[in-house]
């Protein structure tokens, strides 16, 4: 691969990295696992007067569960971390799901989580199961850190509310108050692709009653679909086989996705619609079989 | 007592690959390894629309930036008469482009450069000015009226038609069709896809003035092929000339035939005087080199009321692309395509054959393939199966009756081929046994009930593998023949080389087992060299299944002119009269005291320190083969299917394959083959293929639209086999490399398509993509004859 000149920095702390941005005054990019930023500099689609690596910051690696119940997941915790992780198949099943299906067992080992939400691809499969989750990005920039939920993280396709000296340095889960259930489908013509569409569902149970539900949609618009009146049409009653449909119908009415080599806009729908349903059905199996 | 063949690594013995020693160490010596002192490197600018006016291009930019060595435009070839190329099917071929761009990818201008990042960023500074044509995409569009002319370089080229071509008997053929009881009819397309070695093209022309010797590294399947096109398009004198192909990381047909990159690379080190390396990226490789298939089918099957087919018709329109640079036997325009229903005695056949020119990369290379054969049995296989559906006769039963008999060979074919061995009927039964069909037509019955979807395919097939021979086969003239050179030194220890050249089908080895075979001489003591123009005997080359056939006859032939010597040196060492010598695996001894014997390196010895009046001293000979016939080995993939009614997606539940390729030279190699293409037919069947939009985008120019299937999604395939000898081949091998790519695709499209036929959807075009299975199931439409691309106006 040859891409355009680039300087290369490795600072060894955040503080380092955020003033090697600020230096950079847009021009520079931070360097995850580069599963994404490489290939397009490869492409010479992205051509970064700097590249500022982040994996020689130490302390970033790591994936954990608070005492109250909320995730952290560090900025450099890659893809197969969270695929053998036991912990997050212990509390995170939407997550757990999805973790297999990211790319292929190669890119898992050097993408990071926390890059694959920065990167913002409409066909990024963790940014699906953050907005089913309500989770958030912590950022740290010149001026301290914030907090922001995924929904108002991403702003359209490839793009975040970062500033260009900010470094998003680890995602949250919230915490439950019910019990858990999730899943993640996705269709895809091979492995390591993209989805054709992707379906992550997460659910909080009390009883035999939905206390809380997100739907979010891989592939099918212009950034991940966070599918609200499917999620909000399940709160509130069990998950009977019409509930189950109406989420269903409405998760592919929430999808606005592109015909293209994947296949169509009506047979991408057609997929969330069974997708989600799938793993409803299998949740209340599930459900059924544990009571 | 005789050696055991098996030990000494003979024919039969799964040897390991010798040459797996050094690849899966990492010590293998691809051309992007080879480096020489003071060598520049050269990258490639190509065009960026598919059909356009070159207005202007501005090189200035490039020129300017330190490093840049020269920068190479149309014009500048022009200037010397190199602008345009032949290629192997008489056509020409821009080299850089002149007037206008006609794919692409097509490559404009090239940068050489001290390093190949400057050389890239020279390219980024050409500035070229077009003016966008209309793009011409598939035939359709290539043959309406009004159609915009693609080859206007050419002076009597009036429309967009490379060829119109015939062969079978029109007359009987009409005739049987009026007196059928059925006429079966399925128009299909096999989509275009690239044969994408792992390893793209490339080439280090290193010229030494003061020599006047060209030396070329390049990865190429047919070394002196090269070397005589070199010769001819740079008119340098052919021993002044040496191509070197050393290892190469797959070939597929993709490294066949002559392209620019090589041609521009040579130039710059003639004038530079310095070694150039061009390494193509992956996605040049995958916009602008060698294609394989895009062919759509009208075909037509004429049957009788009790199964029995009366005759076939066949229309073919090949998409070729902006050039007709794929290499073909020259008397065959669309390759063997008139070997489909080579298996089936069939009275009556008539194909005729439309090549078209659009604007896409040249195609129709033979991708895993012995020219066409792979769209000819594919066709012929679905073509199979819609009769027996239509005449609602079992799809075994079907092929059972229209099978050529054991008892039938030699046989005619309809097209005029002889096909002279095989056990077909036992190949069906065997793999029918398998795959437990009875049962599996018991259960996809119950399934049904359920609302599941099973299905069963089945793909029968002959293929003609290994030209020549020399009568009908050509490339440019030059005579489909092979050859091999066996030296066999002092110690009995020996060096082979061949006209072949191995890209992965492990010559190395196998070479090496038909020595031990024929001399006795352990396989690890004999050395396989290939590649190299300087040293290897002329051969045309590696494709089409024709090393084993013909290179490998040629091995057989030469090992035996050496034990015929050896003979004399034997009879002189053990002082008895020729004919009183009997041979033994690996040793000579008198026929009336068996114990007094001498063993082939005796005589090796012998041949250097201690040989008889009157003999040549030394123990080496070369064999040129051109062989009676092509070899025909057949096959029998079956695999059944589920399909998700509600996704389109359909899942492999078993693959059974029964081969027959005559007699087997390394079992273990033999099967990789197969595993191999059976991959590779799964891949085509489901997911791999290149296309592009209505502006002449390739839609496939990286492995992440490319899809080429991995070990996660690749069924496992369940292998069985049948033992034809070939009557005519010295040793009864027949061609394997490509069976299972050839019969497979059909094998898979057939089991979905069993599984939809309720639906009565008869034909869904490859890939069978999710959407496409959805989309005929809930459309109840065949989803024939179109690019595989829907796009969002
Ligand atoms: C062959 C292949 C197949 C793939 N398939 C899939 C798939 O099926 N599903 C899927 O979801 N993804 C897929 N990916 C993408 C993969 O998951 C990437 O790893 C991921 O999207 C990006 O993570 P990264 O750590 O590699 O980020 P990088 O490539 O290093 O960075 C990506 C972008 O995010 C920015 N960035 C990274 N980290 C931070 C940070 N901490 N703070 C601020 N900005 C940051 C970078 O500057 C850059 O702009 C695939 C990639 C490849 C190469």
């Amino acid at each position: 691969m040859y891409p355009s000149r680039f300087n290369y920095e490795s600072p060894k702390t955040i503080e380092e990295a955020i003033a090697l941005l600020t230096k950079g005054n847009g021009e520079a990019k931070i360097l995850a696992g580069g599963m994404s930023l490489i290939p397009m500099m490869k492409l010479r689609f992205a051509s970064p007067e700097m590249l500022v690596d982040i994996n020689n910051i130490p302390n970033l690696n790591y994936h954990r569960v608070d005492a109250d119940g909320t995730f952290h997941i560090g900025a450099l915790c890659r893809h197969s971390d969270l695929e053998k992780s036991s912990i997050l198949a212990q509390h995170q099943p939407t997550l757990a799901a999805t973790a297999p299906l990211v790319a292929d067992p190669i890119v898992r080992n050097r993408g990071t989580f926390v890059g694959s939400v920065c990167h913002a691809d409409p066909q990024g499969d963790w940014a699906s199961a953050m907005i089913a989750l309500d989770g958030m990005i912590v950022a740290q920039g010149p001026k301290g850190r914030r907090t922001i939920a995924v929904r108002d993280f991403v702003t359209g396709p490839f793009q975040n509310v970062l500033a260009s000296n900010e470094i998003a340095i680890e995602a949250i889960i919230p915490a439950t108050t019910g019990t858990r259930f999730g899943g993640y489908l996705k269709l895809e013509r091979r492995i390591g692709d993209f989805a054709t569409a992707g379906v992550a569902v997460a659910l909080e149970l009390s009883g035999s009653s939905v206390i809380r539900a997100g739907i979010g949609l891989t592939g099918v618009g212009s950034s991940t679909v966070n599918a609200t009146d499917a999620a909000q049409s399940l709160v509130g009653s069990p998950l009977t086989s019409e509930a189950i449909e109406r989420a269903a119908d409405l998760a592919a009415q929430a999808a606005q996705p592109r015909s293209d080599h994947r296949g169509s806009a009506a047979y991408k729908k057609q997929v969330v619609r069974t997708f989600v349903a799938r793993i409803l059905t299998e949740i209340n199996s599930t459900k059924t079989k544990a009571a | 007592m005789s050696l055991d063949e098996i030990k000494i690594g003979g024919m039969g013995a799964s040897r390991r690959r010798v040459e797996d020693n050094r690849f899966i160490r990492g010590k293998g010596n691809y051309v992007d390894d080879v480096v020489l002192p003071g060598m520049l490197h050269m990258e490639i600018l190509r065009s960026p629309l598919a059909h356009a006016r070159i207005k202007s291009i501005d090189v200035s930019a490039a020129w300017a930036i330190p490093g840049v060595r020269l920068v190479l435009t149309g014009e500048m070839m022009a200037a010397r008469n190199l602008a345009w190329m032949p290629t192997l099917s008489y056509d020409t071929q821009a080299v850089l482009a002149t007037d206008k761009v006609r794919f692409q990818g097509q490559e404009v201008a090239c940068v050489i450069a001290d390093d190949p990042y400057i050389a890239k960023d020279g390219c980024e500074a050409i500035v070229v000015e077009y003016e966008p044509l209309k793009p011409i995409v598939n035939p359709m569009q290539a043959l309406a009226p009004g159609a915009p002319l693609i080859r206007d370089d050419k002076e009597n080229q009036k429309d967009n038609v490379v060829f119109d071509w015939q062969v079978g008997d029109k007359a009987a053929t009409d005739k049987a069709f009026a007196s059928a009881d059925k006429v079966s009819k399925l128009e299909l397309h096999y989509p275009r896809s690239h044969p994408s070695p792992i390893e793209t093209c490339g080439s280090i022309a290193d010229f030494d003035r003061s020599t006047s010797k060209l030396t070329v590294y390049m990865t190429t399947q047919a070394p002196h092929i090269i070397r005589a096109a070199v010769a001819l398009v740079a008119e340098l004198p052919e021993h002044m000339i040496r191509i070197i192909s050393p290892d190469l990381g797959g070939g597929f047909g993709n490294k066949v035939p002559v392209y620019p990159g090589y041609v521009m690379s040579i130039l710059a080190s003639i004038l530079l005087e310095k070694p150039v390396k061009w390494i193509e990226d992956k996605t040049g490789n995958l916009i602008s080199t060698g294609f394989g298939r895009d062919v759509y089918l009208k075909g037509e099957l004429a049957l009788r009321k009790d199964g029995k087919i009366l005759a076939v018709r066949m229309h073919t329109d090949s998409d070729h692309g902006a050039f007709f640079s794929d290499a073909q036997p020259s008397k065959f325009k669309i390759g063997l395509m008139h070997s489909a229903f080579a298996c089936y005695d069939i009275p009556a056949a008539h194909l005729t054959a439309r090549g078209v020119y659009t604007n896409k990369a040249p195609g129709g290379v033979a991708y895993r393939c012995s020219f066409r054969v792979t769209e000819a049995m594919f066709f012929q296989e679905r073509m199979v199966q819609a009769a027996a559906d239509d005449l609602g006769i079992d799809q075994a039963e079907f092929r059972r009756v229209n099978l050529v008999h054991d008892d039938d060979f030699p046989h005619r074919t309809a097209f005029g081929f002889l096909t002279d061995s095989g056990q077909y009927a036992k190949c069906l039964d065997i793999g029918l046994e398998a795959i437990g069909y009875k049962d599996f037509l018991k259960q996809k019955e119950e399934a049904k009930k359920r609302g599941r979807l099973l299905g069963i395919g089945i793909s029968t097939m002959t293929e003609p593998l290994g030209a020549g021979n020399s009568r009908e086969y050509d490339i440019l003239g030059i005579k489909m023949f092979d050859s091999a050179e066996l030296r066999v030194h002092m110690t009995g220890k020996a060096i082979l080389r061949t006209g072949a050249k191995s890209q992965g089908q492990g010559h190395e080895t196998t070479w090496a087992q038909i020595v031990a075979h024929e001399l006795g001489i352990p396989a690890d003591d004999i050395v396989v060299e290939e590649g190299d123009t300087d040293t290897a005997p002329f051969g045309m080359g590696t494709y089409a299944s024709r090393s084993t056939p013909v290179a490998g006859a040629a091995v057989a032939m030469v090992s035996r002119k050496i034990r015929a010597k050896a003979r004399k040196i034997a009879a002189h060492l053990l002082e008895v009269s020729e004919e009183d010598v009997e041979w033994e695996l690996g040793r000579f001894y008198v026929r009336s005291a068996p114990t007094r014997g001498v063993t082939i390196q005796d005589c090796a010895f012998a041949a250097y320190t201690n040989m008889p009046d009157g003999l040549e001293p030394g123990l080496e000979n070369v064999s040129y083969y051109d062989p009676p016939n092509l070899t025909w080995p057949f096959a029998c993939y079956i695999a059944t299917v589920e399909v998700d009614p509600q996704t389109g997606v359909w899942d492999v539940l078993k693959v059974v394959a029964v081969d027959d390729c005559g007699v087997r030279i390394n079992p273990m190699i033999v099967e990789g083959q197969i595993m191999g293409g059976l991959t590779e037919a799964y891949a085509m069947a489901s997911m791999q293929f290149i296309t592009f939009d209505s502006e002449g985008n390739c839609v496939g120019s990286n492995y992440m639209d490319y899809l080429l299937p991995t070990a996660w999604e690749t069924p496992g395939f369940e292998l069985h086999e049948v033992v034809t000898p070939c009557p005519h081949h010295p040793i009864g091998a027949k061609g394997i490399g490509e069976c299972a790519t050839v019969g497979g695709p059909a094998a898979f499209v057939n089991a979905v398509m069993d599984a939809v036929k309720d639906t009565g959807v008869r034909n869904i075009d490859m890939p069978l993509l999710p959407d496409r299975v959805y989309e005929a199931l809930t459309t109840k439409k065949d989803i024939s004859g179109f690019p595989p691309v829907k796009t969002d106006a």
